[in-house]
């Protein structure tokens, strides 16, 4: 029978890479102080990534595991005591196979050098403390004519669920076998226990065998009996204790390691096609499936309920319709509710490489950082998590970077040398909200007015509010690093970290006190499959705004319309001015209001800019779920996906930030802001 | 056909040793570390047991101690699986009452050769 | 797929199901019939109403609700620039599977004057398509077939779709 092994590779690297979180989690917290159980658990999750990457014939990552292995293992046993210094060679470790395993999967190139100069480092350390158990003699010749083999199990041999009628049977189907029973110390019938083994065996083993088969085939009972193997043609059977002794190891191994090159290549073959593409896959919670099954179960229940009312026309049974439908609306809704659930994850997958990240940098800055997360369980959306991570980290860099001042400088200030940073996890109503909070020197206000007036972004004498300040930072190309660092101080960073917030829905804002610290909040989603939407009519055809780009709808005053160049309108609204979009021109609409006075302007908000839309009417606000356009046809311009709506009818949703940049024309987009500055 | 207790606390090795299983025809019960497969192998009887060495909650040395003080499990075959380091692991494993171990990495027709070799 | 080209005189054969037949699903569209490998069709359904997508060539007639997936609809007349007609009772929606390229797949609808029939096809039936005398542009035809002597025009609905820019690239489905 051939099993194509390969199709367990998807999850052997999932768990690998969970492992890799657990061993990387584990060991940074050794730092704090090693218990037994802690290194346990780190040696489990090297172990079974040695075992897996065996198993599955990559036998590089198998034998790089190896040394953290051995190295754990002495930790775990006490003979080794754990320092910082084993602690960097094992996170190092950690790292190389982080990469080894994405290679592998990926079927991409690996920096070979990293890896071998880890090894070096896990070599140098393990040298003299473990010789490897003295290589075995080799061992004796094959007999060509065959052995007899004396096999005299210990009475207790059953308890250990071993058989020696299976031993016996395995000898035979090994060659030709004359099999004496050797019945002398059987007891009396009425004293014989029948859980004690009192037989043994003399066995001539005739033809092609050698004796590490012979004593293969014994292997598991080689402590629970006497096992004595001799060759036939040996003159004399009198020195078999030698033989007894000297296990066949090596020939065994040697063996494996031929069947395992085999099984790689056949497995390199074979793994090539699926290898390419990783299938994104996600663990549920059995509850979850749980709940699910039984929500099911009831919206049967109501659905059988509604279809008896179908053949009853009695207008009697109205209320209970009406009754029914409520049931039928309740379960939809929680049906929903927990369908999203099972996307949703504890933020602990993006916190978790918070802790490295945090110990690296800070040793590198030369500064000293606890880092306290909070709020670990409370859950988001995969997809939302996957992309809410970048925008952390750089916001965490940041933190560590500009935010918490070097140790000498906290003294001098009356705080611990060592500074504290907070990660926050909870959620208010239906968005998650995430803080960064460091308790470090605060943002400088006078420095960023200073820095917006040599940019250009102010005028000279114009003067910023605290909290205008504050939002200066979010601009592009705006950075108060003294020194470009390598660590955050690129000059890019903080409004790319705004604009890909923004692209998940959500917002980001940072409160400061100067001398204090400074917290980044972040409020996203908790999913991008629903949004909160206002339905709107533009002639025949209806569109979905997200709720959350609307600032405000307002009929048009046509004293406060003016134009540009003749072409381009724009709208006072109190100070500011706002470019107004027509969304039938937009769109090509013809039924459509063609007089501003006929329509509404709604105010959206998108990547920092504001436009006036003008549509025909607002019509209601409901929860959609988002369907992608894209599945059956393309991207489209302005817009970001489709709905359906309760009458069946698809409504398109108006991607707001793409149809600013489409009125834009990708241009001009520093005047836009500069207008919304100075009216700010 | 013959019902198996595979427990590993690592899915793919799991995965892996239940599909060869179930592929020769074997009836499988899969359990995530000693204590689940403790609680499954009272459920039902296993006339096999797999067992991985180094779990969370319960290792395989201590499943196998405690299967073998259950009556029915008192000549259950049970295997472990370990890896080639494990010397001591394996006459620890024995003292437990492990019938016989197989050695990681194996490869699916090594495992149903080991299999053949504790069944009837 | 391969041609054969030669002329010969078999017509349709007796038995209509040779071992090498495709069945094909025909179509009127302007009084002639078009034809498409029945094992790309979908379901065909009744004309109701699409949204329109903003933006888009006049023969992309827009989107419906297919059971909760949303799926563009083209007016194959209006892409073959035949005369613009009223949708009557016999107008349907032909839901096709498109392929994009080897992985991914389109489900697309093509609105056509009415369902005709399902033919056997078998390659003696087969010639190439002329370079003219045909409403369709000759890239999109895969074959011309005889049936019971009359012309099916055999589309090759994937390079239709492929070639044209307004569908944009294969799409790249995000998960």
């Amino acid at each position: 029978m051939s099993v194509d092994i390969s199709q367990f590779h998807q999850v052997f690297f999932e768990e690998s890479f969970e492992g890799l979180e657990i061993m990387e989690t584990g060991l940074l917290d050794l730092e704090d102080g090693a218990d037994l159980e802690a290194i346990n658990t780190i040696f489990r999750a090297a172990h079974s990534i040695k075992g897996g990457s065996g198993t599955f014939g990559f036998s590089a990552i198998a034998n790089f595991t190896h040394g953290m292995e051995t190295l754990l293992d002495e930790m775990r046993s006490g003979r080794r005591k754990v320092a910082r210094a084993e602690v960097d060679v094992l996170l190092s470790g950690v790292d190389c196979l982080r990469g080894m395993l994405a290679a592998t999967r990926d079927n991409a190139p690996l920096d070979l050098d990293a890896v071998a100069a880890t090894q070096r480092r896990l070599e140098a350390l393990l040298q003299g403390a473990s010789p490897q158990a003295g290589a075995a003699a080799p061992g004796p010749l094959a007999g060509n004519t065959g052995f007899r083999v004396r096999f005299a199990p210990e009475p207790h041999l059953f308890k250990t669920g071993n058989d020696p009628v299976r031993l016996l049977r395995e000898l035979c189907a090994l060659a030709p076998c004359a099999i004496t029973v050797d019945v002398s110390k059987l007891p009396a019938t009425a004293e014989l226990d029948p859980e004690t083994c009192y037989l043994s065996w003399d066995c001539v083993v005739e033809g092609e065998v050698s004796e590490p088969q012979i004593r293969e085939i014994f292997e598991w009972v080689e402590a629970d009996a006497e096992i004595v193997i001799t060759p036939l043609a040996a003159p004399e059977a009198g020195a078999p204790a030698a033989l007894t002794l000297a296990p066949p190891a090596v020939e065994r191994r040697a063996d494996d390691d031929r069947r395992q090159n085999e099984d790689r290549r056949q497995g390199d073959r074979r793994a090539t096609a699926p290898a390419n593409a990783p299938a994104s896959s996600i663990r549920v919670d059995i509850e979850k499936v749980d709940a699910l099954i039984n929500m099911v179960g009831e919206l049967v229940i109501t659905q059988s309920m509604l279809s008896q009312f179908s053949q009853d026309e009695e207008i009697t049974n109205l209320e209970k319709l009406r009754e029914g439908l409520l049931q039928l609306e309740r379960n939809t809704r929680e049906l929903q509710e927990r369908v999203m659930s099972i996307r949703m994850l504890p933020i602990s997958f993006a916190f978790n490489r918070f802790p490295r990240l945090v110990r690296d940098l800070s040793a590198k800055l030369g500064k000293e950082v606890n880092l306290e997360l909070n709020g670990e369980t409370t859950e988001l959306d995969k997809t939302v998590m996957e992309k809410i991570g970048d925008p952390l980290v750089h916001l965490v860099r940041n933190s560590l970077d500009h935010g918490v001042e070097m140790p000498e400088v906290r003294l001098a200030a009356g705080k611990p040398a060592a500074g504290t940073l907070t990660l926050d996890a909870y959620h208010e109503g239906g968005a998650i909200v995430i803080e960064i909070t460091d308790d470090g020197a605060g943002l400088d206000t006078g420095r960023i007015q200073q820095k917006a007036r040599e940019r250009g972004l102010i005028g000279e004498t114009e003067t910023l509010t605290e909290e205008q300040a504050c939002e200066m930072i979010f601009h592009a190309g705006f950075s108060t690093a003294e020194v470009v660092s390598d660590v955050s101080g690129r000059g890019v960073g903080m409004d790319v970290v705004r604009r890909n917030i923004k692209d998940l829905g959500g917002v980001v804002e940072v409160t400061t006190k100067q001398g204090e610290g400074s917290t980044f909040r972040i409020r996203l989603p908790l999913t991008l499959a629903i949004l909160d939407g206002q339905l709107i009519r533009v002639g025949d055809q209806v569109y979905i705004v997200p709720l959350v780009s609307i600032i405000e709808s307002l009929q048009v005053r046509p004293e406060s319309v003016s134009s540009i160049g003749g072409a381009r309108e724009l709208y006072r609204l109190r100070d500011d001015y706002l470019p107004v979009v027509r969304l039938y021109e937009q769109f090509g609409i013809d039924s459509a209001a063609k007089d501003l006075e006929d329509g509404l302007l709604v105010v959206v908000e998108g990547d920092g800019r504001r436009i006036g839309l003008f549509v025909d009417e607002l019509l209601g606000q409901q929860q959609v779920v988002i369907k992608s356009l894209q599945t059956n046809f393309r991207r489209v311009r302005g817009i970001s996906g489709a709905t359906i709506l309760g009458d069946g009818r698809v409504a398109m949703i108006l991607d707001i930030a793409g149809l600013i940049t489409l009125c834009h024309g990708g241009a001009s987009t520093g005047s836009a802001r500069q207008v919304a500055i100075k009216v700010a | 056909m013959a019902s198996i207790l595979a427990v590993d606390d690592s899915a793919s090795m799991r995965q892996m040793v239940a599909f060869t299983l179930k592929g020769a025809g074997y009836e499988v019960i899969e359990a995530t570390d000693g204590q689940d497969a403790l609680n499954k192998a009272r459920a039902k009887k296993a006339d096999v047991v797999l067992t991985d060495v180094n779990m969370p909650k319960m290792d395989g040395i201590a499943l196998i101690r405690e299967l073998r003080k259950l009556p029915q499990y008192k000549f259950t075959p049970m295997l472990l699986l370990t890896t080639e380091s494990g010397d001591d692991k394996k006459a620890e494993g024995r003292a437990a009452g492990a019938t016989g171990w197989l050695v990681k990495p194996f490869n699916p027709d090594q495992l149903l050769a080991t299999l053949k070799k504790v069944l009837n | 797929m391969s041609l054969d080209v030669t002329p010969t005189n078999s017509g349709p054969r007796a038995d209509g199901v040779a071992a090498t037949a495709e069945q094909y699903l025909t179509f009127m569209l302007n009084g002639e019939e078009y034809g498409v490998d029945i094992l790309r069709v979908q379901e065909i359904k009744g004309w109701e109403s699409a949204t329109d997508i903003p933006n888009t060539p006049a023969y992309i007639r827009g989107v419906i609700n297919l059971r909760g997936t949303i799926v563009p609809v083209v007016d194959l007349r209006r892409r073959f620039d035949m005369a613009n007609v009223e949708y009557t009772s016999t107008t349907v929606v032909i839901v096709l599977k498109v392929r994009a390229d080897a992985v991914h797949e389109r489900t697309m609808g093509f609105i056509v004057d009415a369902v005709s029939d399902v033919y056997n096809v078998t390659p003696e039936q087969l010639r190439s398509a002329p370079d003219f005398g045909i409403e369709v542009q000759v890239d999109y035809v895969k074959a011309l077939a005889t049936v019971d002597d009359k012309m099916v025009i055999l589309l090759d609905i994937d390079q239709l779709i492929g070639a044209d820019a307004a569908f944009g690239d294969a799409a790249i489905v995000p998960h």
